[in-house]
């Protein structure tokens, strides 16, 4: 291609005598990929501090002292141990809780990343699209039968059913547009969220509206270190496979044939991270029942710091996700104190305004051309 | 006009064309029972600028989408062959493909906040692994192919911004970057004012001049009697006539495809050909 090359030194010359840009709109900040540093600061305070805000406000000195005495740092830093009352604290309910919180999050955030960059659907969020609720209804079934052991696997196989039944729905209305997967993903995700409280009810016993609530609008609240290990493991392990696919989702910016002229195999990259965004869900979910707008309002907050590159679209999603998801739980438990309402109440809360505002701003775009 | 009309003789064979330039033979095409592309032998030669001519319909997006690997062909008459260059296209791995040639589509659109810079990187993709970023070398070949198509000044603007001429040459750029022998294009002028569609034209004749071989499927017959060397012209997925553009752009071939009087001027510059179109019959 040296010839290539020669035309195309050649042609520099001449750009000059092209026109410039038609309208004066300002370039786009570029790179950023300092955010990365920074958001991992803002996350590790942020998780430091939201386990001092409670009904006992702890120091963070103390919560600190608690962290580290239980990772085996104590004698090593020479750290007095913590009094026993804000170390149960800590370390049994607010920590396990904060870091649930955090991992949900990080785990959403990618979901959402991934599924707008495969769909090209600025809308596509495992909430909306039903995968959230069809995964609640998974775990609530098999909890129901008492086969606590299958719960992730349920959790699965309900978003997996939620995401054919979507695309499916959507696909037999004709061309799939953004909106008409949205309203299909309503349709799945109010059916299976119906299911789900029937079955709740069904096996009644006498907190079951508490239970229902917690599922349907999703919450964190006693979040054990299992429910960490479980959203952990699942955020950190598919949220890596998910995220080094930069390069990959880059070339679904713009559509299927675009990125098979770039040599993409669009089917099985397709279903594979389909089969990995459900996978996510449904572990996620397993544990926080189903949280809406994260996967929606991240992506796009981050997009504007970041650009729409996913090498760094992708981790600082994440990263944004957790932090953001332990401050909305932050304020689900102390804004009605003593009372505390589910986390996915506030996060819709913040996310809907967000919704309608992206359905007006894609109005021209045909993003909401149903 | 018999060399030139059969659908089974290929287009004029130069040295060129045995050497680096397109040979597709017997590529078939059918979907839901319906037959799109109909056994079609299309050549476009090293270093020439090859318009695909037709009416709507006549399968000119399928035939670039099959060439282009995107679109399996189906078996219609016998075993469809696609080679450039002496290589067996069809059979090649996707990403040495996509080294190989490149496809600019029609209007592909996107609704995220993409710089037209990053948008051109995307062509750099099949030249590094999946998971790397961009490399200095990966930035250089962009900027250059944002040179070519005169897009430096508009490198950090974001791709929905643009206007439909500008957001072509960003597609026009991205095809560059991905530095392709042979540049499948699908209505590369389409919505685009005069002046546009005369850079878009001329950054083809350019990259002929390079030694690129380039096949563009063009809506305007006098944009391609005045722009490229040859032409195939296809009508219902058969191909009607294929050759240099004074043989096929006449009326006796024109006129029953489009269905349509044509009368051929000469153009008092160049001395190409000039269409004018008058109701049949």
């Amino acid at each position: 291609m040296t010839a290539l090359r020669a035309a195309v030194a050649r042609d520099e010359a001449r750009d000059g005598a092209r026109t410039s840009p038609s309208s004066p709109v300002p370039a786009r900040r570029r790179g950023g990929a300092w955010w990365v540093p920074v958001s991992v600061l803002v996350l590790a305070s942020s998780v430091l501090v939201a386990v001092t805000i409670g009904p006992a406000d702890l120091s963070v000195a103390e919560v600190a002292r608690s962290v580290v005495t239980h990772l085996g740092l104590g004698g090593l830093l020479d750290v007095a141990p913590p009094e026993r009352l804000a170390d149960a604290m800590v370390w049994q309910l607010r920590l396990p809780r904060v870091l649930t919180a955090a991992a949900v999050g990080a785990g959403l955030a990618v979901c959402g990343v991934v599924m707008q960059s495969l769909t090209r659907n600025p809308l596509a969020d495992p909430y909306l699209l039903g995968l959230s609720s069809g995964a609640s209804l998974g775990a609530v079934l098999v909890l129901v039968v008492g086969m606590t052991a299958l719960l992730p696997v349920a959790a699965f196989a309900g978003a997996v059913a939620a995401l054919v039944a979507a695309l499916t729905l959507a696909g037999a209305i004709g061309t799939i547009t953004p909106t008409r997967t949205v309203l299909a993903g309503l349709a799945v995700g109010q059916l299976a969220a119906a299911a789900t409280s029937f079955v709740i009810f069904w096996s009644a016993t006498g907190d079951s509206y508490r239970e229902i609530l917690s599922w349907l609008m999703g919450s964190v609240a006693g979040s054990t270190w299992t429910s960490v290990a479980i959203t952990g493991v699942a955020a950190g392990v598919l949220g890596s496979v998910l995220a080094s696919t930069g390069s990959v989702l880059d070339a679904f910016t713009f559509g299927d044939t675009s990125a098979a002229a770039l040599g993409v195999p669009v089917a099985r990259v397709r279903w594979l991270l389909l089969v990995g965004v459900a996978l996510l869900t449904g572990a996620l979910v397993s544990q926080s029942g189903s949280i809406g707008f994260v996967g929606l309002i991240l992506p796009h907050a981050v997009r504007l710091l970041s650009g729409a590159r996913h090498r760094l679209l992708l981790p600082l999603s994440a990263l944004c996700g957790a932090s953001f998801l332990v401050w909305a739980d932050t304020l689900a438990r102390t804004v009605f104190a003593p009372r505390e309402v589910p986390v996915g109440i506030i996060t819709a809360a913040i996310g809907a305004p967000v919704f309608a505002a992206l359905l007006w701003k894609g109005r021209r775009a045909g993003v909401g051309g149903a | 006009m018999s060399a030139t009309t059969t659908s089974s003789a290929p287009g004029p064979l130069t040295d060129d064309t045995a050497r680096g330039g397109l040979d597709a033979a017997r590529v078939s095409w059918s979907t839901g029972g319906r037959l799109i592309l109909d056994g079609v032998d299309c050549t476009a030669p090293a270093g020439a600028v090859t318009g695909l001519l037709g009416p709507n319909g006549s399968g000119k997006s399928t035939l670039l989408r099959v060439l282009a690997g995107v679109q399996p062909p189906s078996e219609g008459h016998g075993a469809p062959s696609v080679r450039f260059g002496g290589a067996d296209l069809l059979g090649l791995p996707r990403r040495r493909r996509a080294r190989t040639l490149a496809l600019v589509e029609q209007e592909a659109s996107t609704g995220l906040p993409l710089s037209v810079r990053d948008a051109v990187l995307l062509g750099r993709i099949p030249h590094r692994s999946l998971l790397a970023g961009d490399s200095d070398a990966d930035r250089e070949v962009a900027d250059r192919a944002l040179a070519t198509l005169g897009l430096t000044a508009f490198a950090d603007r974001e791709v929905t911004t643009l206007s439909g001429g500008e957001r072509q040459r960003v597609h026009m750029a991205r095809a560059l970057a991905q530095e392709p022998a042979l540049i499948l294009l699908d209505e590369p002028t389409n919505h685009l004012d005069i002046a546009a569609q005369l850079d878009a034209l001329r950054t083809l004749r350019d990259l002929a001049d390079a030694g690129v071989t380039v096949l563009a499927a063009l809506h305007d017959l006098n944009l391609a009697a005045q722009h490229c060397d040859h032409v195939v012209l296809l009508s219902r997925g058969r191909v009607v006539a294929s050759g240099p553009v004074t043989d096929v752009l006449v009326p006796d071939v024109v006129d029953p495809v489009y269905g349509v009087r044509t009368e051929v001027l000469r153009h008092p510059r160049t001395g190409r050909p000039v269409l004018t179109f008058s109701p049949a019959g």
